[in-house]
Order: C-alpha cells, then sequence, then structure tokens
C-alpha cells in the first residue's frame, strides 16, 4: 500500500508543478511527471508476488505470469506520451518565437 | 576534410561503424518482437535513434543529401494507411477486423503467429520515421532561427 | 530485499528527482533530472517483471531528451523572481495538495494488496494466448491480436500528433517565405 501512496505522490508532485510554475518548459515536464505516475500505477496493480514476466520460454510452459493486459495498454500510452510531449515542445517554441519568453503570465499579457 | 559541419573525424569514424550494428539490433528487436522482449515500438525507436546519430554526426546536410526526407514522410504515412489495410484483409479473409489470418505456425519459431510480424515490421516502419521526421524538422526550425539572427 | 522494498526506493528517488527537477533555475539540469525519473521509471518496470515495457520506455526517455535539449537548450530568456502573491499561492497549492494526499490514505486501503492481483480478464490471455495467437510473448500478442484495434487507435494518435508537429512548424517557413521582402528586423 505504501507503493501506491507513493506513486501519487508522484502524481502530486507533477499537479504542483503544473499549477504554479511559470516557465512553460516546467510545465511540460509536470505533465511528462504526471504520465511517469499514471504509467507505473498500472503496472503496479499488475505485479503479482512470486510471479514471472509475461513471454513463454522454451524451458517450460508456466503460466503464473503478472498481468499482461495493463502491460499492453502501457506499452500504448508511453508511445503516445512522446509524441503528447514532441506537440507541447513545438507549441512551445512557437510561442517563444512570437513573444521571446517563456513566462506564462507575460504571455498573457501580451495576447490581450 | 574539406567539409566542416557535423563533429570531428573521430566521431564520423566511429560512427561510420557503429551505426551499422545499431541498426542489425532495431532489425532483431523488431523480428523477434513476438518471442522476446521488444516488438515494433522499441525496435522502431532504436532505428529512428540510429538515424539521428547520422545526423548528430555528420550533420544535416549529409542526411539531405543522401535521404529524401519527403520520402521518409512517405512511408511514415502509408505504413499507417498499411495497418489498416491489414485490418481490412483481415476482415475478408479472417472473418473479423485485425483477425489473425495467417497460419500461426510452431511456438519459439522465427515465423510464426501470423500477422503478429507483419504488424510490428508496420509499426516499425511508422514509428522510426515519424520519430526521424519530428526530429529533423525541429533540427530545421532551430537553424532558420539561428541565421535569422 | 523484498521487491517492494526496492520499490519503495525507487519511488522516493523519483520523488526527490522530480522536485529538484522543478525547482531547478537552470533548463539544462531540469532536463537532466527529468531524465533520471524516466530512467526510474524503467528500472521500476523491470522490478515489476514488465520487460517489454523496460525497454519502450528506456528508448523513449532517451528520445524525449534529445528533444527537450534540441529544443530548449540555447535559448536566452530570464524569468523573473517571484513576486509575494506567487508565494502564496505556492503554500497554498502545496497545503491543498497535501491536503488531498491525506485524504485519499483511506481509498488505497480499498485497492487489492500489492502483490495480488484481481487477475481475472487477463487470465485467458495467460492460458490460451500462446494456443490461439502462436505468439509466445505475451504482451505482443496482446497488442498485435487480441486487442490490434487499440493500437490502430494509438498509431492514429501517433500520426496525427505528428502532423501537428510539421503543420505547426511547417507554417513559419511558408509565411516568411513571401515575407522575405518585408525585412522585418528584430
Amino acid at each position: 500500500m505504501i507503493v501506491y501512496i507513493l506513486c501519487f505522490a508522484l502524481f502530486l508532485v507533477g499537479i504542483y508543478g503544473a499549477l504554479t510554475k511559470r516557465d512553460l518548459i516546467k510545465i511540460i515536464l509536470s505533465i511528462g511527471i504526471m504520465g511517469y505516475a499514471a504509467n507505473l500505477m498500472f503496472i503496479l496493480f499488475a505485479y503479482k508476488t512470486g510471479a514471472s514476466f509475461a513471454i513463454l520460454t522454451e524451458e517450460g510452459i508456466n503460466t503464473n505470469m503478472v498481468d499482461p493486459l495493463p502491460q499492453a495498454l502501457i506499452l500504448t500510452s508511453i508511445v503516445i506520451e512522446l509524441g503528447i510531449t514532441a506537440l507541447l515542445v513545438t507549441l512551445a517554441i512557437r510561442l517563444f518565437e512570437k513573444y521571446k519568453t517563456f513566462d506564462i503570465t507575460k504571455i498573457r499579457r501580451l495576447s490581450g | 576534410m574539406k567539409q566542416t559541419e557535423g563533429m570531428t573525424l573521430i566521431v564520423k569514424t566511429v560512427t561510420r561503424i557503429s551505426v551499422w550494428m545499431i541498426l542489425l539490433y532495431g532489425l532483431y528487436i523488431i523480428l523477434h518482437g513476438h518471442i522476446s522482449p521488444g516488438g515494433g515500438f522499441a525496435g522502431g525507436v532504436i532505428i529512428a535513434l540510429a538515424f539521428l546519430n547520422v545526423m548528430l554526426a555528420y550533420g544535416r546536410d549529409f542526411i539531405k543529401r543522401w535521404v529524401n526526407i519527403g520520402f521518409l514522410h512517405d512511408i511514415e504515412s502509408s505504413s499507417a494507411a498499411l495497418f489498416l489495410a491489414i485490418g481490412i484483409l483481415g476482415m475478408a479473409v479472417g472473418g473479423g477486423f485485425l483477425a489473425n489470418f495467417i497460419s500461426h505456425g510452431k511456438l519459439f519459431h522465427l515465423l510464426s503467429a501470423g500477422t503478429i510480424p507483419i504488424l510490428n515490421i508496420v509499426i516499425a516502419a511508422k514509428v522510426s520515421m515519424g520519430l526521424f521526421v519530428v526530429v529533423w524538422t525541429l533540427s530545421i526550425f532551430h537553424l532558420d532561427k539561428g541565421g535569422k539572427k | 530485499m523484498p521487491v517492494e522494498t526496492w520499490l519503495i526506493f525507487i519511488l522516493g528517488f523519483m520523488i526527490l528527482g522530480s522536485i529538484i527537477a522543478l525547482e531547478l533555475k537552470d533548463i539544462l539540469s531540469s532536463v537532466i533530472s527529468i531524465g533520471i525519473v524516466g530512467l526510474g521509471v524503467s528500472v521500476a518496470f523491470l522490478f515489476l517483471q514488465a520487460l517489454d515495457l523496460a525497454i519502450v520506455q528506456f528508448l523513449f526517455e532517451i528520445f524525449a531528451l534529445i528533444i527537450l535539449v534540441r529544443a530548449f537548450i540555447g535559448k536566452e530568456y530570464h524569468i523573473k523572481e517571484p513576486s509575494k502573491s506567487h508565494v502564496i499561492q505556492t503554500v497554498v497549492t502545496i497545503v491543498v495538495l497535501l491536503s488531498i494526499l491525506a485524504l485519499s490514505i483511506n481509498v488505497f486501503r480499498l485497492l487489492p494488496q500489492f502483490g495480488e492481483p484481481i487477475f481475472s480478464t487477463a487470465r485467458h490471455y495467460v492460458e490460451n494466448g500462446a494456443k490461439e495467437t502462436g505468439a509466445a510473448n505475451i504482451v505482443t500478442a496482446i497488442i498485435l491480436d487480441y486487442r490490434a484495434y487499440d493500437t490502430l487507435g494509438e498509431v492514429t494518435v501517433l500520426f496525427t500528433a505528428i502532423l501537428g508537429v510539421l503543420a505547426i512548424l511547417k507554417t513559419r517557413s511558408k509565411t516568411t517565405s513571401p515575407a522575405g521582402g518585408d525585412h522585418e528586423t528584430n
């Protein structure tokens, strides 16, 4: 249970960064941290004590495996996360080019 | 050396030897995706990193001379369509969308598991070319900016 | 040592790394700290017997680092020192988040214990996966056979994200080439 709470704390650290930081790069990094925590939480739910990885080996078939379904879901989630990071980085670069700053309060002021 | 783009001669020589091993390892990871850890996503990123290695060591112009970036983008787009085509083929032959319609073969053999290795290759083409095109575009943009200032 | 102890150590390390990454002034140091957090996730996946995920997370972390470094390093900018209202905002946020954490501990008691998953959907995949698909890697069998439609959606999302990146970046070169005669010096 301590593992779950620590994983949730990692997610809250990401929320803290996204809420309080004014630097656009830091906000992108916080979104990445939230993604890590969510991914890790799924895999924590899938773990089974004493079980092997979800790949059959030629030595002998044993079906005492960790749950492979969350792993399959998270495998696609990691890829999507990289796409999101690339898109956010691109948007941040465009904003920097227009306003010459990454400070979100200044960007907000200049737009009005 | 006439050309000053890219990094030093030592880096270029090491890259010339090691990039083929990186590509080979990526292909191994892709093709053995159904019998060992790995698969299309991991192998695709390894191949994209190999391209990136060449780009960082030899400079952008070298890549531009040897590879057509538009062609890489075409590969990326058409592999998404190919995934869909395999799915529709499964609907026609196997009786369901993305059904595994090729014979499964023997367990633990390289040529087994029906459409799974084919889909792995398609995904690897998609991921590798897509990510390389993204980094390429970002670096071009950076270059434009530096030239403007 | 049991797996749980290792995981507590890794998770504490990751929390520390992310706080450092968010609080540092230097952007290169923050990006590298985020790299530490991502590699920590990869090690945690190894302890949790998710080999595919460990490989994929490791490689994608390297790629994300390259993108971030490539895009942000060398941009000179200065974020102003935080004002007084910003300090109050930070304190309020920390208090609210800590109270959320304290209140949510009861929820985690309701969850199944660590190491004893519910494991009902995946039992069919584990027992019949190799027979039905012919693939020894059950995770690959799930993402490309049982749930291939899911993967198709994922491919579509990645395609759209890459198209978005290209569209956002390429509009500039199109607008500059005809507007090159304007010579807007900055």
